[in-house]
C-alpha cells in the first residue's frame, strides 16, 4: 500500500478548484476498540476509508514451535490459550485430532461432557464478542449485563474443572474429570440468568435507532467473498451461507443432538450481531439436551467391595505396602481431584492403557497401575502415536478451528498447526472496510470478534 | 464424494498432476508435482463434481528430521496388537512424508456445497523452496502463504505482498524450521531515548 500522502485538485461547480489530500491514520496497535492488539494503518480521505493495511502479530507467542517440544497432552495449555474466551472448544479441537492420529474413540458420557461444555464456552465467547460491540457503541449497560451472564457461565466452568478462563479440561483421550453432581440444576440456573440477561441487553439496543443505524448497511460482504476469503462461522453465516462443522461435518454427539443454524440475509454488521445472539440460544438448546440424554455416570462404589476410602488414608496404606486394605476401593478425593477416581474414569476416559493416565487408586495401589502411570509420564517413555497426518475441524466461535497433527511416532508431536478461524476474517478487513467511514470501523471491528490468542497465536 | 472417491476423480482428471495419494485415518490426500499446482487448484475450484470453494488451511511442514527420533512407536505395526475404533479406517498405515522433500506446503481444501474435504501436499527440496501462489483462484491464500514465508520461509511465485505478517521485518530466520532452536532469543528493543 503506497503510503505518501497524495495532494489532488477537486473541482467544484463554480469552477474554483479545493485542494484535498489523503491522510494515513494509524489506528493502533494500544486502542481501546482494537480488541486484543492489532494494527491498522488507514488511508483516508475525510472520513471515507480509502485503504487500510492489517498488521498483526502482536501477540504471537510461538505456539506452533512450543507444541513441537512438549509431549501430546502438554500441548493443551497451550490451546486453551489459543482463543482464550472459549478455551474448552480449543482443547477439544486438538484432543479429538490426536485421538483420531491414534486411532481411539473415547466414552459416550466423555463425547456428552464436552459437548455440555464446548457449547457453554461459545456462549461466553458470543456474550463477550456482542458486549464489546455493544459498549464501543456506547452501550456500556449491554455489556455489563452480559459480562454478568458470563461470570455465572464461568462459575459453572469453575466447578467442574477449577479454572474459569485457562482450563486444560481435555486430555488425550478423555477429559480431567466428571461433572459435579449438582451440575444440571446448576447450569439450568445459569442458562436462565444468561438468558434473561440477554433478552435485557436485547430490548436495549436491538432497536434503538442508533444502533441500528451503526450497524446496519455497514462492513456489508457478500457471500461469494466470504467464501472466497476462507471465511467460517457466525461471520459467514451472516453473509447467507449455512456451513457450521456441527451439521456439515458433525463430531462428538451433536449429530443426535437437534439445533438449528441461525443465518443471515444482508452480511453486515446488524446480521451479524443477531446471527450470535441466536446462536447463543441455540448453544443452551444443545447443552440442554445434552444434559437430558446425560448417560449415566460414575458408579459410586466399586461393587464388588462397596468402599469409599478418604484419599489421604489410602495413599498412607499404599506407602506401606498394604495392599489388600485398598484394593478395588474408590478414593473419596478432595476438591483437586473431584471427579478424577476410579469410581469416574471408566465413564470420562478410554480405557486404553497406552493413552490416559490411571485412576490414582491403581497407581498407588497395583503395581500395574504403577507401571501404566510411569510409562506414561516419564521422560522418554508417554503417549506415542503412529506417524501420521490428520486435519481435524471443530466449530469454534469464530469458524472452523482446524487442528493438522502430523507425528512422527515419537512421544512428541511432529507439527501441530492450528487452523485460525478469525486470521481468515482479519484478512478479509481491507474489503470490509473499504469504501466505509471511520466511524464504521468501530462495529466492523466489533463483529469481527479478533482474538489476539487465536490470531497470532 | 468420500475419500477414496475424490482421490480417484482428480486422479483421472489430472493424472499428470498426481505422484501419489492416500486416504489414512480418512484424510483424502494428493501429493502433487509442483509445476500442476495452479492446474489442479482451478480444476478444485471450477470442476462442479469437486466445488472446493473454500480453502480451509494453507501451512508447510519441515519434514526433515521426520524419523530421527530413535524410541519406536507404541502403536507401530510391529506385532503389538492396538484397539483401534472401527469407524476409523485403519487398512494401510501412513505411506511417510513425501519422499525426498525437505518441505512440504499443505493445502486443505472444504466445498461448502458438497461438504467433502481434500488435502493437497506438495513437496518441496532442500534448497528450492518456491511454489506458485494461489491467491488468485483464493483470495484466503494471500495472508496464509505470507505466513508460510514468514514461518518457513517459502517464497510463493507471483504473490501480490510479500512481506512477513506475524513477525516483525528485523526478525531474522524462518522460526518454525527445525534448524531454528526453541530457545534463540530475538528481542525487538526500541528506540533508546
Amino acid at each position: 500500500m503506497d503510503l505518501t500522502n497524495k495532494t489532488r485538485n477537486a473541482g467544484t461547480a463554480d469552477g474554483a478548484g479545493l485542494e484535498t489530500r489523503e491522510m494515513m491514520l494509524n489506528i493502533g496497535p494500544a486502542h481501546p476498540a482494537m480488541h486484543g492488539i492489532v494494527r491498522l494503518v488507514a488511508k483516508l480521505e475525510g472520513e471515507l476509508i480509502k485503504d487500510v493495511d492489517v498488521e498483526i502479530g502482536y501477540l504471537h507467542r510461538g505456539f506452533e514451535k512450543m507444541s513441537e517440544n512438549v509431549d501430546y497432552n502438554g500441548v493443551i495449555p497451550y490451546t486453551d490459550r489459543l482463543n482464550y474466551v472459549s478455551p474448552i472448544i480449543n482443547n477439544v479441537g486438538y484432543c479429538m485430532a490426536v485421538e483420531k492420529l491414534i486411532g481411539i474413540s473415547v466414552p459416550e458420557r466423555c463425547h456428552y461432557v464436552r459437548v455440555i461444555l464446548s457449547e457453554i464456552s461459545r456462549v461466553s465467547d458470543h456474550l463477550t464478542c456482542v458486549g464489546a460491540t455493544a459498549m464501543e457503541l456506547g452501550a456500556f449497560t449491554v455489556f455489563l449485563y452480559l459480562i454478568k451472564a458470563r461470570e455465572f457461565l464461568w462459575e459453572l466452568i469453575e466447578s467442574v474443572v477449577g479454572a474459569r478462563l485457562t482450563v486444560t479440561y481435555c486430555r488425550v483421550g478423555g477429559v480431567k474429570s466428571d461433572l459435579p453432581d449438582d451440575f444440571a440444576e446448576r447450569c439450568r440456573a445459569a442458562f436462565a440468568e444468561t438468558r434473561e440477561a440477554i433478552s435485557e441487553s436485547r430490548g436495549l439496543v436491538e432497536r434503538n435507532r442508533i444502533f441500528t443505524d451503526r450497524m446496519e448497511g455497514t462492513g456489508v460482504l457478500s457471500e461469494a467473498d466470504a467464501i472466497a476469503y476462507g471465511i467460517t462461522g457466525p461471520f459467514l453465516r451472516a453473509s447467507g451461507a449455512s456451513y457450521d462443522v456441527r451439521k456439515d461435518c458433525p463430531y462428538a454427539i451433536y449429530e443426535q443432538l437437534d439445533f438449528d443454524i441461525p443465518v443471515g440475509t444482508k452480511g453486515d454488521n446488524m446480521d451479524r450481531f443477531l446471527v450470535r445472539v441466536e446462536e447463543m440460544e441455540q448453544s443452551m438448546r444443545i447443552a440442554e439436551q445434552a444434559l437430558a440424554d446425560l448417560p449415566p455416570g460414575p458408579i459410586m462404589a466399586d461393587p464388588e467391595t462397596g468402599r469409599a476410602i478418604p484419599a489421604a488414608e489410602m495413599v498412607d496404606l499404599a506407602k506401606v505396602g498394604d495392599i489388600p486394605a485398598i484394593s478395588g476401593g474408590c478414593a473419596v478425593t478432595g476438591p483437586t481431584l473431584e471427579g478424577t477416581g476410579r469410581a469416574n474414569k471408566a465413564s470420562i476416559s478410554t480405557d486404553e492403557k497406552r493413552v490416559t493416565l490411571p485412576p490414582k487408586e491403581d497407581t498407588y495401589g497395583n503395581i500395574e497401575g504403577l507401571m501404566r502411570q510411569f510409562k506414561l509420564v516419564m521422560m522418554g517413555h508417554g503417549l506415542r502415536p503412529p506417524p501420521g497426518e490428520v486435519y481435524f475441524p471443530v466449530e469454534g466461535a469464530n469458524g472452523e478451528l482446524g487442528f493438522y497433527v502430523v507425528s512422527d511416532g515419537s512421544g512428541r508431536a511432529y507439527r501441530v498447526r492450528v487452523r485460525p478461524p478469525c486470521f481468515a476474517i482479519m484478512s478479509a478487513l481491507p474489503k470490509l472496510l473499504k469504501g466505509d467511514m471511520v466511524a464504521d470501523i468501530v462495529p466492523t471491528f466489533g463483529a469481527v470478534n479478533m482474538i489476539g490468542g487465536e490470531l497470532d497465536r | 464424494m468420500d475419500a477414496g472417491a475424490l482421490i480417484a476423480f482428480v486422479t483421472k482428471r489430472v493424472p499428470e498432476a498426481v505422484a501419489s495419494s492416500h486416504a489414512w485415518r480418512g484424510d483424502a490426500t494428493l501429493v502433487l508435482r509442483r509445476e500442476h499446482l495452479i492446474e489442479t487448484a482451478r480444476v478444485l475450484r471450477d470442476d462442479a463434481a469437486l466445488a472446493m470453494n473454500l480453502l480451509v488451511d494453507l501451512t508447510a511442514v519441515d519434514y526433515s528430521t521426520h524419523g530421527e527420533s530413535p524410541v519406536p512407536a507404541f502403536f507401530s505395526s510391529s506385532g503389538v496388537s492396538t484397539r483401534t475404533d472401527s469407524s476409523i479406517p485403519d487398512e494401510n498405515p501412513w505411506p511417510g512424508p513425501p519422499l525426498g522433500a525437505h518441505f512440504a506446503v499443505v493445502y486443505h481444501f472444504f466445498s461448502t456445497t458438497l461438504t467433502h474435504r481434500l488435502r493437497l501436499v506438495v513437496p518441496l527440496a532442500a534448497a528450492d523452496e518456491e511454489v506458485d501462489t494461489v491467491s488468485a483462484i483464493w483470495p484466503a491464500a494471500n495472508w496464509l502463504e505470507r505466513e508460510a514465508w514468514d514461518m518457513f520461509g517459502i517464497r510463493f511465485n507471483g504473490h501480490p505482498d510479500p512481506r512477513r505478517i506475524l513477525m516483525y521485518e528485523e526478525f531474522e530466520g524462518p522460526p518454525l524450521r527445525k534448524d531454528y532452536p526453541v530457545n534463540a532469543r530475538q528481542p525487538l528493543i526500541g528506540p533508546e531515548n
